[in-house]
């Protein structure tokens, strides 16, 4: 596969420049020599179409949603509305400069103020901030908001964050990049918090508690309540990570279940694209007690217009430029608009019902660790399917059919785990016809296995070597082996 | 691969090879097996001393991060330099070189939890 570099000597021109309409300086006379390099840029020198057509190739050996059933548990890539789109392409929006005056944008900061109510009712959280640009950047400011909360009350021995064992990878990072330890506690024989466990590990050293509502096996914590009074009885807070809100939006919220600090991934919940084609959006709400501490600035609305407010003393600070990444905000707006109250509810019933669907015909054929009614997504185990065969083998060879495997090996207290989000976006067919391609894939393994081993055999690249790819990473280009 | 009889073992999957009060430490080969190929380790500063429990080194595989944790209180008087080049040595001698770490144990009573090969190996298949 070749890389833009590899055309680099055939010398074309992309574009014209029009002329000068000043007097032309040398570089030499506006930068200091020792700034300047003596080598030209090894820039590719190509024409529009070469440049064209090279990165038309590549994006058709891409693998979208737009193309294909995507069902990567824990990451919910369902489909993004067009419409969101050309809402979020409407000159207002998109040609607005983040330093405009407010006179000039109250439109935008309409929208995100009435955006913040909509996500606050959602939730039923005290208020929001729209600013994390990102789940996990969600869950770093509540950190951030758990450490000045415990500074504020003079708690500075409250270092502890206690996780689960089915946590989200990046809870454990965010809380450790807040200077926090981390002790994890394992769950029960159900996959959900172990209240024993918990019981054990709370004590005045615990600032609080990420939990992840359903949880990453997919399944609600029917304990949630008992889980946050212990919780707050011994002096801790609640962070929900919301990366599951699809499943119960409606039906429930964080905030009548005790949390303290929620995030919001948009571009999951809320169809605004991620993974390559964000960036993403992750806004926190939190209860009455952290809203001193929200992030710089705060829409807010005096005398008929809406303003920025800066003057928020207790606050922990802007935790990005502007105001996060406004034109997902737009993308996210337009979509609760377009559903409402039913149509929001809809989505997580309709994600539900697809998750139950699946897991019900799958666990025929596949081992079903955790059985019993799942939210939005479940997860499977490769183990047994035939000697040899493990889930990665599974993984590789449903490129082959056109599918995108699913999340694997995660979470790790499952062995050889296949974590199935098929999201409410997807038919029936589309179900049924995903079911058909694993089932064949088992019968496969058993008839067949080098072809699972071999596998893909029909994507643009094979089986890549992944353990060098880990260790022995090419991160830059190659030149002075190539040279020109 | 045999448990070698003259080691102890955790249900964290660790081997401690104790030789008077110093305990060379790697993870078993039933971890390794599901680790799946390992290419980094994360090794602590010799000198470093840590409680039960305390997570002391990390171990990165193709799939997963797993914690090492310090089966008994004490310093870390040794580390395997050689993961750091090879971590893979892991997969390929889990049991001998490819050791991570040896740490002088404060209190020999920690390490009563721990289990003999017979008995890891039958809590590793019952898993």
């Amino acid at each position: 596969m070749s890389t833009i570099f590899d055309y680099r000597c055939s010398e074309k021109v992309g574009g014209l420049f029009p002329e000068l309409d000043v007097p032309a300086r040398g570089v030499e006379h506006l930068i200091d020599s020792q700034h300047l390099r003596t080598q030209p840029l090894r820039l590719p020198e190509l024409s529009e179409p070469q440049v064209a057509r090279h990165y038309t190739g590549l994006s058709k050996l891409n693998f979208g949603v737009d193309d294909g059933f995507y069902p990567l548990g824990s990451c919910t890539m369902k489909y993004n509305p067009k419409l969101n789109e050309a809402m979020a392409s409407l000159s207002g929006f998109a040609n607005l400069h983040p330093r405009s005056d407010v006179t000039r944008s109250q439109g935008a900061l309409q929208l995100l103020f009435e955006l913040t109510e909509f996500l606050r009712g959602i939730a039923g959280m005290a208020d929001v901030s729209l600013q994390p640009v990102a789940g996990a950047h969600g869950e770093l400011t509540g950190m951030f908001l758990f450490k000045k909360y415990f500074e504020s009350r003079g708690e500075p021995n409250r270092k502890r964050i206690l996780l689960s064992d089915t946590a989200h990878g990046t809870n454990p990072a965010s809380a450790a990049l807040a200077g926090f330890s981390v002790t994890e506690v394992a769950s029960d024989e159900f996959g959900m918090i172990d209240l024993k466990a918990l019981d054990e590990a709370l004590d005045e050293t615990v600032a609080g508690v990420m939990l992840t509502v359903p949880n990453t096996l997919g399944i609600f914590e029917t304990n949630i309540l008992e889980v946050t009074d212990k919780v707050h009885v011994a002096g801790g807070l609640c962070y929900f990570d919301g990366a599951n809100l699809n499943s119960y939006m409606g039906k429930t919220r964080p905030g009548d279940m005790g949390a303290d600090v929620f995030h919001y991934n948009l571009h999951k919940t809320m169809s605004t694209p991620h993974g390559g084609g964000g960036p993403g959006s992750g806004p926190i709400a939190v209860s009455g007690t952290l809203i001193d501490y929200l992030p710089l600035p705060r829409v807010c609305q005096k005398n008929g217009q809406y303003e920025l407010d800066w003057d928020l003393p207790n606050s922990i600070g802007s935790i990005h430029s502007f105001y996060g990444n406004f034109l997902v905000a737009v993308k996210a707006f337009a979509y609760i608009l377009q559903l409402g109250d039913e149509g929001l509810r809809a989505v997580s019933e309709n994600a539900v019902l697809n998750a139950n669907y699946l897991q019900e015909r799958l666990k025929k054929t596949y081992l079903l660790p955790y059985d019993g009614l799942c939210k939005h997504e479940f997860v499977l185990s490769g183990q047994g399917i035939a000697d040899g065969i493990t889930t990665l083998d599974i993984a590789k060879r449903l490129i082959d059919y056109g599918v995108h495997p699913p999340t694997i090996y995660f979470p790790l207290t499952v062995r050889e785990a296949l974590m199935i989000e098929p999201t409410e976006t997807e038919s029936k067919e589309t179900l049924d016809r995903f079911a058909e391609i694993l089932e064949a894939v088992a019968v496969e393994a058993r008839e067949d296995p080098q072809l699972l081993h071999d596998a893909p055999l029909n994507a643009p690249v094979r089986r890549l070597d992944q353990t060098q790819a880990a260790k022995n990473p090419v991160l830059t280009y190659p030149f002075d082996e190539k040279p020109a | 691969m045999a448990y070698p009889t003259e080691y102890r073992y955790t249900k964290d999957h660790e081997w401690i090879h104790l030789q008077g009060n110093r305990a060379r430490i790697g993870i078993t080969d039933h971890a390794q097996a599901k680790l799946g190929d390992i290419v980094f380790v994360e090794l602590p500063a010799v000198g470093t001393s840590v409680q039960k429990g305390d997570n002391v080194a990390t171990v990165e595989s193709v799939k997963a991060v797993g914690d090492v944790f310090a089966p008994a209180a004490g310093t870390v008087v040794g580390i395997n330099g050689e993961l750091e080049s090879a971590p893979e040595t892991i997969n390929s001698a889990p049991h001998e070189g490819g050791w991570i770490l040896e740490l002088e144990i404060s209190d020999p009573a920690d390490l009563e939890d721990s289990l003999d090969a017979v008995g890891y190996e039958s809590f590793a298949d019952g898993e």
